[in-house]
């Protein structure tokens, strides 16, 4: 990767002269705030720009996500409800930019902060970015979700600081008496010929508008790029580090004690009675205990208080929605629901049957939110993917109007698509009314665990035909479990399409189905292609969500185990059968980069194996190769209480982003979405037994852990394609997925059809549903090193 | 309830309350420290790791009554002092490698890594990979890859 310079520093001499930016550019749409200092807004949602070749009609299956994929879908859902972000500077020379999108670890706050600083001139240092509260008036606009937060406020922020520094030089001519094109600014300084200087905090009063007005920018041609495409570490890093970053559970809201919620032995059981309340009631450092929807609420000094009253209460359960449901009843009904084969599949078949297991969803920080009710208005906060839908969901449960809700959004601490569904915020919301209180609602593990959302378990079959060189078919079917998607589009009005029951299945035809086409493709040239979906239950029969991507992990894991079986029937090198078939050249690039760079072909000991795979969507692409060692010695290696099984030893992949907007934040999010990939393949997944789901903490969920990361994880960011910035933070998973269960097929000689590999063999103990918390231990100094 | 006492990040504290609370309440809910994060509970997910007299441990799996009067609790926010620096060197190598992602499960993974690297040291080995596999701190980010090289960075310095 290369390291374009530092914005901190240009040369006077290479600083973008005033009359060579306007030449022949494209004007973006921008608008001058009344402000007593400096404000310029921008529209949100690509709407400052010409209109796009996804305006056209969207084209029919099969391979529809080829050419509108599901980030046209909701750009467009953004324009014409587009409204305004804005950019501030202020009088101690900083700049200020309050986010509709909520960072969860993805790196949006420095990919703003850098679309500032280019365009601005300013230190990254000097930009403050924050969260903002919901603003119903965007609407769509403030959805975090399907990694489409960098192609949507691309040009948008740009543009406000791009107007901000043409306002601020003008004033600054002023006041030095120099013309416009004499000025040089170099870090939110600006410069007169002769050395006179003057700060942008010196400027912004003057330069500020007394009336809201609307004017025009051009931006710099992304030759002139110092910022953007460099390397840059994140902007709350040294927050992270030192223990200062807030999430929701660090804010000390005035008499937000802890609270907790027991809540019933099965999935989505509801409480029918409390025997002892009461006598709850007098434990140590318990305030309240009420009964809310999902169960009952205990409101504590500490959460360990309240994790003991929890444990105390003697609660009679109504029974949930699933309780006689297991992963072989689940299965069967799944095997039921499957579609029929309908192309013509001539020639030799390839085929293969593959079932994908629940996963859990849940972040490191759990589901937390801060809530205090009052008689005529209410306050949040919380980590929240959709704050709107919240903010609506808070009104209607409360009667309130829309403006008497506030709703904060905080850092998260992952979300993965979690923190799409306001579940903690509403069970918060009852909690605090019905003890009159404000109160700290946190999740306990075992109940993301037990009650958390999860991925939809699945089958995908595949079936191909081969003949001479050619494939002619290739054609897959997709089963699943229904997945939620009625946070809709983050807005209310579009989630209830996702409920209403005179829609019939809604949820499937609305959403999953045009998801699943917006998003699945089979990037070969693979003759006659096909895909589809069914679903089974409804929306709500299962917690369900994405998990860090939709569908596509499993759906492209069953593709290229499929691939990898036709290269060899055709007696063909995995990666040579793919550099011919791939139907793309940004593919075929990154392809190509991760096998010369991941040593494709070396020789690699029995039991171990190297695999290589593509995957595009979210207007990116990228390639895995993976080596995994699947020899006994590795597999038994022994951790205390953990699951070993295969190692994958080392991950090369290569991305294309077509503009990646911070290469390192990039990398950071494949590394993420690779430690997914091995962790979905390999081992972890949820069992379910009657209603239950067995894991109840991270000593039995098995997302991959240190003992079983690669030793060399290398992520190569390919140089700038496309120009526009694609989405990143799912984009990584499938091919990983996908290499790690090519390359565990190819080391053991046996392909692997169920996911994760290990599901098969319980290997833990459950913990007890009643009471319904793990206590904890009181033997942790045993163990200190 | 009586009123126990100990050291935290240098200072003196005084905390009335039930002595089976488990420390790491104790220093959220009643005393505001929050570097210490919550994940489990059960001492799994290691995100409240901290140390005791330099060691490191779990808070949320000792009860409070169980903390002596001589004992010194350091939380991230008391790392750099052990030092008398700004950052601590480990703190320092996690800027360079630009490791966090959320950032939640930070401060117990660089906590637990300034052990581990004294760790292997007292057993007379620089920290390995092998050593590295031990550290059982979870990263639902998946940041594994950069908090192995800058745990490596880290130890050089310290
Ligand atoms: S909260 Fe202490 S180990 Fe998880
Ligand atoms: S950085 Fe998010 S859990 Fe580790």
């Amino acid at each position: 990767m290369e390291h374009r310079g530092s914005s901190e520093e240009p040369s006077s001499e290479n600083a973008p002269q005033e009359p060579a930016r306007n030449v022949g550019r494209r004007r973006f749409l921008g608008y001058l705030v009344a402000a007593p200092t400096l404000a310029v807004a921008a529209h949100l949602g690509q709407s400052t720009t010409a209109p796009r070749a996804a305006d056209a009609v969207i084209p029919s299956p099969p391979e529809q996500s080829e050419i509108y994929d599901l980030n046209d879908l909701l750009t467009l859902a953004a324009r014409p409800t587009s409204n305004l972000i804005a950019v501030v500077i202020n009088s101690d020379g900083t700049a200020s930019f309050d986010m509709p999108r909520a960072e969860s670890g993805q790196g949006i706050t420095t990919m703003a902060a850098m679309l500032i600083a280019e365009e601005l001139e300013l230190p990254l240092d000097k930009i403050n970015v924050t969260l903002a509260d919901a603003r119903p008036e965007l609407l769509f606009n403030q959805f975090t979700a399907a990694s489409n937060t960098a192609i949507s406020m691309y040009e948008p922020i740009r543009t406000a600081a791009a107007i901000a520094r043409e306002r601020l030089l003008g004033a600054a001519a002023v006041q030095l008496g120099v013309t416009v094109d004499r000025l040089t600014v170099r870090a939110g300084v600006v410069y007169a010929p002769d050395g006179r200087a003057v700060a942008y905090g010196e400027l912004t009063a003057r330069a500020a508008s007394q009336r809201t007005t609307e004017v025009e920018a051009t931006l710099k041609d992304p030759s002139e790029f110092t910022v953007i495409g460099t390397p840059r570490n994140r902007i709350d890093a040294l927050a992270a580090i030192t223990g200062r970053k807030t999430f929701a559970m660090d804010r000390a809201v005035p008499d937000a004690l802890p609270t907790m919620i027991c809540r019933p032995p099965t999935i989505k059981g509801t409480p029918r009675s409390v025997a002892n309340a009461d006598q709850v009631r007098q434990m140590p450092g318990v305030t309240h205990v009420v009964q809310i929807a999902t169960g009952i609420a205990v409101r504590a000094k500490t959460f360990g208080q309240c994790i003991d009253a929890v444990n105390a209460l003697d609660v009679t359960w109504n029974p949930g929605t699933v309780d006689s449901e297991s992963d072989d009843t689940v299965l069967a009904t799944l095997r039921e629901a499957e579609a029929d084969f309908s192309l013509l599949h001539t020639g030799e078949v390839v085929e293969g049957d593959f079932v994908f297991h629940f996963r859990n969803n849940a972040a490191l920080e759990p589901n937390t939110a801060v809530t205090d009710v009052r008689a005529d208005r209410a306050e949040i906060w919380a980590p929240l993917q959709a704050p709107i839908l919240c903010q609506e969901q808070v009104a209607e449960q409360l009667g309130l109007p829309l403006d008497a809700v506030t709703v904060h959004v905080e850092q998260a601490g992952g979300a993965f698509g979690r923190r799409m569904f306001n579940d903690v915020v509403l069970e918060a919301t009852e909690a605090s009314r019905k003890m009159g209180q404000p109160v700290k609602l946190m999740w306990h593990r075992t109940d993301e665990c037990r009650q958390g959302r999860m991925h939809p378990m699945c089958t995908s079959r595949v079936r191909a035909s081969v003949s001479g060189g050619n494939v002619l078919t290739f054609e897959q079917l997709h089963t699943s479990v229904a997945t939620d998607y009625t946070q809709g589009f983050g807005e209310i009005i579009s989630a209830k399409v996702g409920t209403v029951p005179s829609m019939g299945m809604a949820n499937e035809e609305g959403y999953a189905k045009p998801v699943f086409n917006a998003t699945v493709n089979v990037p070969y040239h693979f003759g006659s292609v096909s895909h589809g979906l069914e679903e089974i239950y409804t929306y709500d029969t299962f917690p369900t969500g994405s998990v860090r991507n939709l569908v596509n992990p499993d759906v492209r894991t069953a593709q290229e185990l499929i691939v990898d079986q036709i290269a060899d029937k055709m007696g063909k090198d995995p990666y040579e059968f793919r550099r011919e078939f791939v139907d793309d050249d940004r593919v075929r690039a990154v392809l190509d980069k991760a096998a010369q760079e991941g040593e494709w072909g070396r020789d690699m000991a029995p039991g171990t194996a190297q695999a290589i795979t593509v995957h595009k969507e979210y207007k990116g692409a990228t390639a895995c190769l993976v080596e995994i060692d699947c020899r006994d010695e590795t597999v038994n290696r022994d951790v205390r209480n953990a699951v070993t099984g295969p190692r994958v030893t080392k991950v090369v992949m290569a991305v294309d982003a077509g503009l990646a907007i911070n290469p390192r934040g990039l990398q950071a999010q494949m590394q993420g979405g690779i430690m997914d990939g091995i962790a979905q393949a390999l081992t972890s997944s949820l069992h379910l037994r009657d209603g239950v789901l067995l894991e109840g903490s991270w000593d039995d969920y098995f997302y991959t852990r240190h003992w079983n990361a690669p030793f060399e994880t290398r992520v190569i960011v390919m140089p700038p394609t496309t120009g526009e910035p694609g989405g990143a933070g799912e984009l990584g998973v499938p091919s990983a997925m996908a290499a790690v269960a090519c390359a565990y097929a190819r080391a053991t000689g046996t392909v692997p059809t169920s996911f994760p590999i290990n599901h098969d063999t319980l290997s833990f103990t459950p913990k007890p549903t009643v009471p319904p918390l793990p206590p904890s231990p009181t033997n942790g100094l045993k163990f200190a090193y | 309830m009586r009123t126990h006492t100990f050291i935290v990040n240098g200072e003196r504290v005084h905390v009335k309350i039930e002595a089976d609370v488990r420390l790491l309440w104790v220093l959220r809910d009643v005393l505001g420290i929050n570097g210490p994060k919550y994940g489990c509970g059960i001492n799994v997910c290691k995100a409240c790791t901290s140390h005791i007299n330099g060691k490191a441990f779990n808070p949320c799996s000792v009860r409070v009554g169980d903390i002596k009067g001589g004992d010194e609790i350091t939380t991230i926010e008391g790392l750099p002092d052990t030092v008398g620096e700004d950052l601590h060197p480990m703190q320092k190598a996690w800027l360079e490698r630009d490791v966090a992602q959320c950032g939640y499960c930070q401060p117990g993974q660089i906590m637990a890594a300034v052990a581990k690297v004294r760790q292997a040291r007292d057993e007379g080995h620089e920290i390995s990979d092998a050593d590295i596999d031990e550290i059982r701190n979870i990263c639902r980010c998946g940041t594994y890859a950069r908090i192995r090289e800058a745990i490596k960075d880290g130890a050089e310095k310290m």
